[in-house]
């Protein structure tokens, strides 16, 4: 191949994949505000995820993780959101081993006006078998809200050797979701191994693409998974948001997959639509 | 995103991608790097892995890579998978296919860690023809394999060969604790490839490494390519940085073996 016109033609590409047209919405599913201990990470804000072609980001907090005082980071997130100008939309978290969390789940809905809530069972000490996580969906499916289940932060292998966390089961998903119709679940983080294994079938949820590797792997997952139920994520600032941008370009995607993985799939779990694309 | 960055990359599999024969995966690789914009690839180990493999296993792995790579030569580098557990059949594959074939590096993987003597005859001979030697290496927080090197093993072995560049594999994937370990040993290279795309490697690795020492690979088809090139594109660093890790590093190590071979790249 010549590599004038090699070149030419993959910077040609990457120009019209990698950047959304003006009037074409891109949702980041899988953002997040705050510290993370482990790691400086790069002060990403609205401005930088827009810049990359990103209008709008689902965004939670890392604080969430370790602190205790979940009503304070809810709080902080809700008003770091606020100064967005609807850029971000904020996703406070729900830790159901601390006391009156039920008051949390209100105050995200009523205080802030969030849409959905984040859950991070590894860190925060319960499974999805245990009867707490039905007592939890029920509830927030109850209050109207959807829910992002963050299945890992980070590869086991990396993690500090103090504050390990396993990734998190999600075989009893399936089971939980049968039975309750209206409820609005994603998982954050899931790789392809939960995919095609724990989540197997449970096509009622929604995935993000943040952890899905292997060389096409979008394109891969779209075989045994619905296209109206992947989401792009890109999992900043912990990860470079680069990351999945590059996947939409790395697999060649119909436009009506593209429309739905970016844009289409994450209004549907917030409850923009009317109709479920690909269902 | 779209700048025309010259890429090369140092970390590619025949596993982990469809096609029946060895032919059929490079091409299918190939087609997603030109989606990417990846001109060449470096390619070793075969399309069935084992963690010890013994003398006709990676002679077979061996005879897969140069079948693919026989067929895209223009676009395509092969290393040659070795043992150090097994050292005369290990010279007789680089002998095949490095000194008298069209392979340009050495590949060396998790059967043995390389910290210790009976893998110095295989480094000698390797840099006596010029090879490129890659070392696999992880800091596993949950524990490594019985015969997994760490970037620590790397550098004993990188003392006794102060001469012989050779390239961290993974950055010890635990990133932070790799360029630590290899930082101050100079004939070490760092592989930014098979990781997560973990916001910082990439800075921290031009930091205290400088780009002359930092190297893109994507360790597909395992990994995405695309997850891997973020970790450059996405970096707080410069365009002649970036450039220096997805094409100059890689290919200043290759020169000295292209010399020999005759290969203009």
């Amino acid at each position: 191949m010549n590599r004038r016109h090699f070149i030419q033609t993959t910077a040609a590409l990457a120009a019209a994949t990698a950047h959304a047209a003006p009037d074409e919405a891109r949702i980041d599913v899988n953002f997040s505000t705050g510290s993370w201990p482990f790691r400086a990470l790069p002060a990403l804000d609205g401005g930088a995820l827009r810049q990359r072609g990103i209008t709008q980001a689902i965004t939670g907090s890392l604080e969430a993780v370790l602190s205790r005082d979940i009503a304070g980071v809810n709080a902080r997130l809700a008003a770091a959101c606020a100064a967005s100008g609807g850029m971000l939309l904020p996703v406070g978290s729900i830790h159901p081993g601390l006391p009156v969390w039920r008051d949390d789940v209100k105050r995200c809905r009523d205080q802030h006006g969030m849409k959905a809530v984040r859950l991070h069972p590894n860190y925060h000490g319960y499974t999805l078998s245990d009867p707490i996580f039905a007592e939890v969906l029920d509830t927030i499916t109850q209050a109207g809200l959807a829910m992002q289940i963050c299945a890992q932060m980070e590869d086991a292998r990396t993690q500090h050797p103090l504050v390990q966390a396993a990734p998190v089961d999600l075989k009893p998903l399936p089971d939980l979701l049968a039975s309750r119709p209206q409820a609005r679940v994603m998982v954050l983080n899931a790789n392809a191994a939960m995919i095609t294994t724990s989540l197997r079938g449970c096509t009622s949820l929604w995935i993000d693409c943040a952890m899905i590797e292997g060389v096409g792997g979008l394109g891969n997952t779209l075989k045994s998974w619905p296209a109206g139920k992947l989401c792009l994520g890109t999992h900043a600032p912990v990860f470079y948001p680069e990351s999945s941008l590059l996947k939409l370009q790395e697999s060649d995607l119909s436009l009506a997959q593209t429309s739905a993985v970016t844009r289409d799939n994450a209004r549907a779990f917030l409850g923009q639509a009317t109709t479920l694309p690909g269902k | 995103m779209t700048t025309p960055f010259r890429i090369w990359d140092l970390h590619c599999h025949l596993s982990g991608v469809p096609g029946l024969t060895p032919e059929e995966r490079l091409t299918q690789l190939l087609r997603y790097a030109d989606r990417m914009g990846i001109e060449r690839l470096c390619v070793y180990m075969g399309m069935k892995w084992s963690q010890d493999p013994g003398p006709d296993d990676f002679r077979k792995q061996n005879d897969e890579v140069l079948r693919a790579i026989a067929k895209y030569p223009d676009r395509a580098f092969g290393f040659v998978t070795l043992n150090p557990k097994h050292v005369p059949e290990s010279f007789a594959e680089l002998e095949r296919c490095v000194a008298n074939g069209p392979m340009v590096g050495v590949k060396l993987w998790v059967a043995k860690r390389c910290d210790g003597p009976e893998i110095d005859p295989i480094i000698a001979r390797a840099a006596e023809l010029k090879a490129v030697i890659f070392q696999h290496t992880w800091f596993k927080t949950n524990g490594n394999y019985p015969g997994e090197s760490t970037p620590d093993d790397l550098v004993k072995l990188a003392k006794r060969f102060p001469d012989v560049p050779i390239i961290c594999g993974h950055t010890g994937g635990t990133w932070e604790l790799g360029l630590r370990a290899i930082r101050d040993q100079k004939n070490l290279f760092a592989d930014l490839a098979g990781s997560d795309p973990t916001a910082g490697i990439t800075e921290m690795a031009v930091r205290e490494l400088g780009a002359e020492r930092v190297i893109y690979g994507s360790d597909c088809g395992g990994r995405s390519f695309a997850s891997q090139l973020a970790k450059v594109h996405g970096a707080a660093i410069s365009d002649t940085q970036k450039q220096q890790i997805f094409r100059e590093t890689l290919r200043s190590l290759m020169l000295p073996i292209f010399k020999v071979k005759g290969i203009q790249a």
